[in-house]
């Protein structure tokens, strides 16, 4: 799966999510999801379980904690799929 | 020195009709909010008939981001939009998310009987009980735990002051009211959103169906179904929804120039202590009437000046005892009475929501000077023959409506009282 197809798939994941959806005009690779975004910290658990049914693969916890940002998501979902 | 409480705000989400404008004209022009409901059939309830507000998925996207929503049930999404609504309709503006200031003077009591067991029984239990706790996500504490409707007004409209659900079943909206009154009465707020919500769910839903106190006999008459007062009531029909008043002090509403709907002149809550022909089931008819009466007495107000009573009457066996317990506790004969009415016979009996709906009735009748007609008992119930005059059919003109007494009785012996007056400044 080609990067940019990752990163707009991670991005609808994310929208219900968000906080702050004037930030999801200029979201990029580098965009925090919890300081740009404004997504509930506790939300990121959601946020996984979406990721983990969209693209079939399971992410540990420990995977999960490193990240951050936007970029983040996406390295470690191309690191499994 | 204590507080005059006033109403300064009216919110309501209910089976017939969603805001102060619908839902008064619903309960003018004697609308049903009860429907039948295939869901019920389908895991073969007794009671196929309910009322839901309709409309919900319209409505709610226009108070709540698609974020809150995740984390929200019925329960949970109607306390919201009552809340927002008597927010509004008391003047008052919301504060943007990203603000940090909190209305410390403001707090809210917003009850439930049952709370968010749709969310339990559909998503926590299941994954549970199939080992995947860890697929639940984050959103269900704040679901499930008894104080989640409350909780998310809390935050919501940035409350500062006390923030909590109170829980006595069908007793519930009612209290939560009682006690707002009495927090501001003794100047520990400005302002109390109060009342009550419940959600729709079968799982709330089917606990009454087993114990047969739901009506089974008009599923194919939803609009008959519920039948308070009448010979042929055979127990009360299930609703949902959400009514909440927003209370105030009267300085505080003179301050700002509130509009004022009504005073809230007393109120009482008690206990029958399961003793003298109460139980769990079935209130004691002495707790009863102390309730109505120390609720008339703080009011200050005379028996014949009470011009309504906006009963607990759900359909059920109880109704004759309800109206002869009102008429011993007023000391007034039949045909003194003030005018009975039940809400339920238009949307139902909405549990933990019940009393904040039913008073935004009252208030909405005080406000507008009509008392809505009573359906569905043309077949009055024999006991109930000396107050046929008093019982009004459809809806009565009364320009000159002032006060309106409110009582709910619940589950556990446990009963409420209210008293409105318009407000004449």
């Amino acid at each position: 799966m080609e990067q940019k197809e990752v990163f707009d798939k991670v991005v609808t994941i994310l929208k219900p999510f968000v906080k702050n959806p004037d930030a999801l005009s200029t979201v990029a690779m580098e965009t925090s999801i919890l300081k740009d975004l404004k997504v509930n910290s506790a939300r990121l658990v959601d946020v996984v379980l979406e990721i983990e049914d969209v693209f079939g693969i399971e992410v540990k916890d420990e995977d999960a904690d490193k990240v951050k940002t936007v970029g983040d998501a996406v390295t470690l979902i191309l690191a499994k799929a | 020195m204590t507080e005059r409480v006033v109403v300064t705000g009216v919110g309501v989400i209910a089976p017939n009709g969603h805001g102060k404008d619908a839902f008064a004209s619903a309960l003018r022009d004697g609308k049903s909010g009860i429907r039948f409901h295939q869901h019920l059939a389908d895991a073969n309830f007794g009671c196929r008939v309910g009322g839901i507000p309709e409309g919900v998925a319209e409505i709610q996207s226009r108070y709540l981001s698609d974020e809150e929503l995740l984390a929200m049930n019925a329960n949970m999404i109607y306390a919201a939009i009552a809340s927002i609504d008597a927010w509004t309709d008391a003047g008052l503006t919301r504060v943007p998310a990203d603000s940090d200031a909190v209305d410390w003077d403001t707090g809210a009591i917003v009850g439930t009987g049952i709370g968010g067991m749709d969310t339990i029984a559909e998503k926590l239990v299941p994954k549970t009980d199939a080992g995947k706790v860890s697929r639940l996500g984050s959103t269900m504490v704040e679901q499930i735990m008894s104080s989640g409707n409350s909780a998310r007004i809390g935050g919501l409209l940035a409350l500062g002051n006390q923030v909590t659900t109170n829980s006595s079943a069908c007793n519930t909206g009612t209290e939560a009211i009682i006690n707002s009154f009495f927090r501001i009465r003794e100047g520990r707020a400005k302002r109390m959103l109060a009342g009550g919500s419940e959600g729709h769910s079968k799982y709330i839903w089917a606990g009454f169906d087993a114990m047969k106190v739901l009506n089974r006999t008009k599923n194919d008459e939803p609009e008959r179904a519920s039948r308070p007062m009448s010979a042929s009531a055979a127990g009360f029909i299930p609703g949902s929804g959400a009514g909440v008043l927003m209370l105030e002090s009267l300085t505080s509403a003179r301050e700002r120039g509130a509009r004022i709907y009504a005073e809230v002149l007393g109120g009482h809550v008690n206990c029958g202590g399961h003793r003298m022909g109460g139980s769990m089931t079935a209130p004691n008819p002495t707790g009863v009437q102390r309730c109505i009466r120390e609720a008339v007495q703080m009011s200050g107000v005379r028996s014949e000046e009470i011009d309504a009573i906006n009963g607990h009457l759900t359909a059920t066996f109880a109704d004759p005892y309800e109206v002869k317990s009102w008429s011993r506790a007023l000391e007034l004969p039949p045909e003194k009475m003030p005018l009975l009415h039940s809400t339920k016979s238009l949307i139902g009996h909405a549990l933990g929501a019940a009393g904040g709906i039913e008073c935004v009735a009252a208030i909405l009748e005080l406000e507008q000077g009509f008392v809505h007609g009573s359906v569905n008992c043309e077949d009055l119930h024999p006991e109930l023959t000396a107050y046929a005059d008093r019982i009004p059919h459809t809806t009565v003109s009364r320009p000159d409506l002032r006060v309106i007494a409110k009582a709910s009785f619940g589950f556990g012996d446990v009963n409420g009282c209210v008293v409105f007056r318009k407000f004449a400044s």
